[in-house]
């Protein structure tokens, strides 16, 4: 079967490198395990031992989720100009977009899972045995949607590897519609996890029609910055031929992206300041504190520095073309929107609550070790994806000849 | 196992000597086959538990074995015997409750009463009423005060506002649930199933009167204080991180009782009764008061009405 051969290689690739990338796996993993050993304490004493309360009931976990949907989708942004416009340079990298966008989804899905009060009854999900809420309930389209997802960003750049294992080139019709299915699921799924927040009229500051866009420009800025950075350390490290036209794409879209997303965020805080209503409260909170309590607010400022300082580099075209300033830009917009669409999007849906209350939160050492094993994880799955990637994009990596007439 | 044993007079009401039989045999098998140490458990009870179907599609059977493995939990986690029961919905009744808050003096009697009688966590201080205090005048929700100094009421120039699950009519927390672990029964109540429930807290972010709370610790009752008469949908106790919320008192409304935060109310601010009865008190107060309901502009149609003299 070449089928288990193939995977049998691309797993032996996975682990087969020099002595500093094995240094770079066992770090990773040690980070991993730490989150799990502090994740067994929340298993045992329960989710008490977050900064969580009945005030605000989502916190760290669910903001992390949030913006990682957002790193999922952009994806698209290599996969339209390589499978849509047939752009070469594009589709030398599209996989590793790909596999990025499948290490994203994993993340975000474990975010979910560490934060349910009962990870032992997820089966309760499953059609037919569960009961799945769908079509009504957001969180079960959520779910439905991100699945899918996971699957498309599998299953495509597995058929191509896969072809290209075997020294063929993959079969453009066959796979191009899963091609431009993953394409509009790619702005479902970001758009039904704006739609999860924005869904709740009972927290006015979700509760914006704007959320879905504003999910979706802040996710085209922060995805590029990502891949950009990804995509020079690949250049940097391996041999992989990733040319410079690709990073001068992105950094396009990145700017144009987040020129719009500055700009949903100024139409959202006018439309709340100039007449300070009680919808204005939570906005209020973010930005300059309530009733005392203002935790977000050094974080909220520093994000807009953040955004706009990137911003201005990105628009000037000297600066953007340079690659140090365009890497800064990059962390300056990655950093920036983490906070702006992760804690800053979720926390202040609870502050005040619906009866007024107002109730601060911050994350405790748990929440915070229990992210950081779970982003490592993250990175761990894009290294070994990417691993093989390149190893069989390059050609280094094939089945032998006699075996290459067989289908399977 | 219990369900299989008894599956000859399913269907059966409740039956305390049956029950019994088969708690006795129940835990003479499990010392014979598993060691009863999962967290004071037996393995099969631990098995069936994990196992075991939403409410709403569990046969009788299945029902009353899931009582009996409440009951048993709760004696070896409470060392208390409680009855748990499945009293049904009554034909022809939807329940409504209305508030006189030009009586209510905020003494929040209903609210230690509730914890009592839904035996609601001591440590985790939940509480399924919440008294806001306001400015005379004001009904800014925002402006109220929540925990306000219970020896000094009423307070001059301060007016009292008791919110709880409104029940309503159209619950987005119900629409929330990715596995349908909350819903509303026939006779209005929202109930949620606590061993379905996968704690993932959206009804909480979607309900727009803080009904809904959840269980970040194992709720600790002490045993002389816990309420034995106890139903599946209400106030049997609850397990660790799932959520829960105001039932309109279950395990007694079923029953013709009053719930008992209307009981404990001294001042007889509190009008509970049957939307669908003509004759009753609360359809009197919707004909006959002004009567409003909070956030109305939401549309969720809550059960829950104020009004003043
Ligand atoms: S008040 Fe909240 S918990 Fe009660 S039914 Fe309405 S939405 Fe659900
Ligand atoms: S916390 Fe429980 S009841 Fe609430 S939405 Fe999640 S599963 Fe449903």
């Amino acid at each position: 079967m070449v089928v288990i051969r193939f995977i049998f290689d691309s797993v032996r690739e996975m682990f087969r490198g020099p002595r500093e990338y094995w240094m770079w796996l066992l770090a990773l993993s040690l980070v991993v395990l730490f989150g799990a050993w502090r994740y067994s304490e929340q298993i045992t004493e329960g989710l008490v031992v977050t900064g969580m309360s009945d005030q605000v009931s989502w916190g760290f976990y669910i903001s992390n989720f949030a913006f990682l949907v957002g790193i999922a989708a952009a994806a698209v942004l290599l996969v339209i100009p390589a499978y849509i416009f047939d752009r070469k340079d594009v589709k030398d990298v599209v996989l590793v977009g790909e596999g990025m966008a499948v290490a994203a989804v994993t993340m975000a899905i474990l975010f979910v899972i560490v934060d349910l009060g009962r990870p032992d009854r997820l089966w309760h999900m499953i059609p037919g045995i569960g009961r799945f809420h769908w079509p009504v309930s957001l969180l079960a389209w959520d779910v439905l949607v991100l699945s899918v997802y996971f699957l498309l960003n599998l299953a495509i750049p597995f058929y191509v590897l896969y072809s290209r294992y075997r020294g063929k080139e993959p079969n453009f019709r066959l796979y191009f519609p899963f091609v431009v299915i993953a394409m509009f699921w790619a702005i479902s799924i970001h758009t039904v996890t704006a739609f999860l927040f924005s869904a709740n009229p009972a927290r006015p500051f979700w509760h914006t029609a704007l959320l879905g866009p504003r999910f979706i420009a802040s996710a085209f800025a922060s995805g590029p910055a990502l891949i950009i950075i990804t995509l020079q350390i690949i250049r940097k490290l391996t041999s992989y031929h990733v040319s410079q036209t690709v990073i001068d794409l992105l950094a396009l879209i990145m700017t144009t992206a987040l020129q719009i997303s500055l700009f949903f965020v100024g139409a959202e805080l006018f439309t709340d300041f100039y007449n300070e209503g009680a919808h204005a409260a939570s906005i209020h909170y973010l930005f300059f504190g309530l009733g005392g309590f203002s935790s977000l607010k050094a974080w909220i400022w520093f994000a807009l520095a953040l955004n706009l300082t990137a911003l201005v580099i990105l628009m000037i075209h000297p600066l953007r073309q340079r690659t140090v300033m365009l890497n800064i830009a990059c962390v300056m917009t990655f950093i920036g929107i983490w906070i702006e669409k992760g804690m800053g999007l979720v926390i202040p849906g609870f502050v005040p609550t619906p009866l007024g209350e107002i109730f601060e939160y911050a994350p405790t050492s748990v929440e915070l070790s229990v992210a950081a094993g779970i982003w490592a994880f993250g990175i761990l799955v894009f290294t070994l994806v990417a691993k093989a990637v390149i190893a069989i994009e390059q050609g280094k990596l094939s089945c032998p000849p006699e075996e290459q007439r067989y289908t399977l | 196992m219990s369900n299989n044993t008894g599956s000859g007079n399913g269907g059966g009401k409740f039956d305390q000597a049956r029950r019994n039989f088969l708690r006795g045999i129940g835990i003479g098998t499990a010392a014979a086959v598993a060691q009863p140490a999962w967290g004071g458990q037996t393995f099969q009870d631990t098995f069936a538990d994990f196992f075991q179907k939403d409410y709403r599609r569990m046969s009788v059977d299945e029902i009353e074995a899931a009582l009996e493995r409440i009951e048993r939990k709760a004696e070896a986690r409470y060392d208390v015997e409680i009855d748990c029961q499945n009293t049904p919905p009554q034909p022809g009744v939807v329940y409504g409750y209305a508030i006189n808050i030009s009586r209510c003096k905020g003494y929040r009697d209903c609210v230690h009463a509730c914890v009592k009688e839904n035996n609601l966590g001591r440590d985790s201080q939940m509480q399924y009423i919440r008294v806001l205090e306001m400015d005379q005048g004001d009904f800014n929700l925002e402006h109220s005060d929540h925990y306000y100094e219970p020896e000094t009421v009423p307070v001059e120039g301060k007016h009292y506002l008791p919110v709880q699950c409104m029940q309503c009519d159209d619950p987005p927390c119900v629409k929330a649930c990715p596995v349908e672990a909350t819903w509303m029964e026939p006779d209005g109540i929202v109930v949620v199933d606590y061993d379905w429930c996968i704690g993932c807290r959206y009804c909480m972010a979607a309900c727009p009167y803080w009904a809904r709370h959840f269980n970040w610790t194992v709720p600790e009752i002490p045993a002389e204080e816990m309420n034995t008469n106890t139903h599946y949908l209400g106030n049997r106790p609850r397990p660790r991180g799932v959520v829960e919320k105001c039932h309109f008192c279950i395990h007694r409304t079923r029953k013709g009782q009053q719930p008992a935060c209307m009981e404990a109310c001294p001042t007889g601010s509190r009008i509970f009764g049957n939307l669908l009865d003509p004759d009753s008190a609360i359809r009197y107060v919707l004909a006959n008061k002004q009567v409003f309901r909070l956030k109305e502009d939401l549309g969720t149609e809550p059960k829950f009405w104020y009004f003043s003299d």
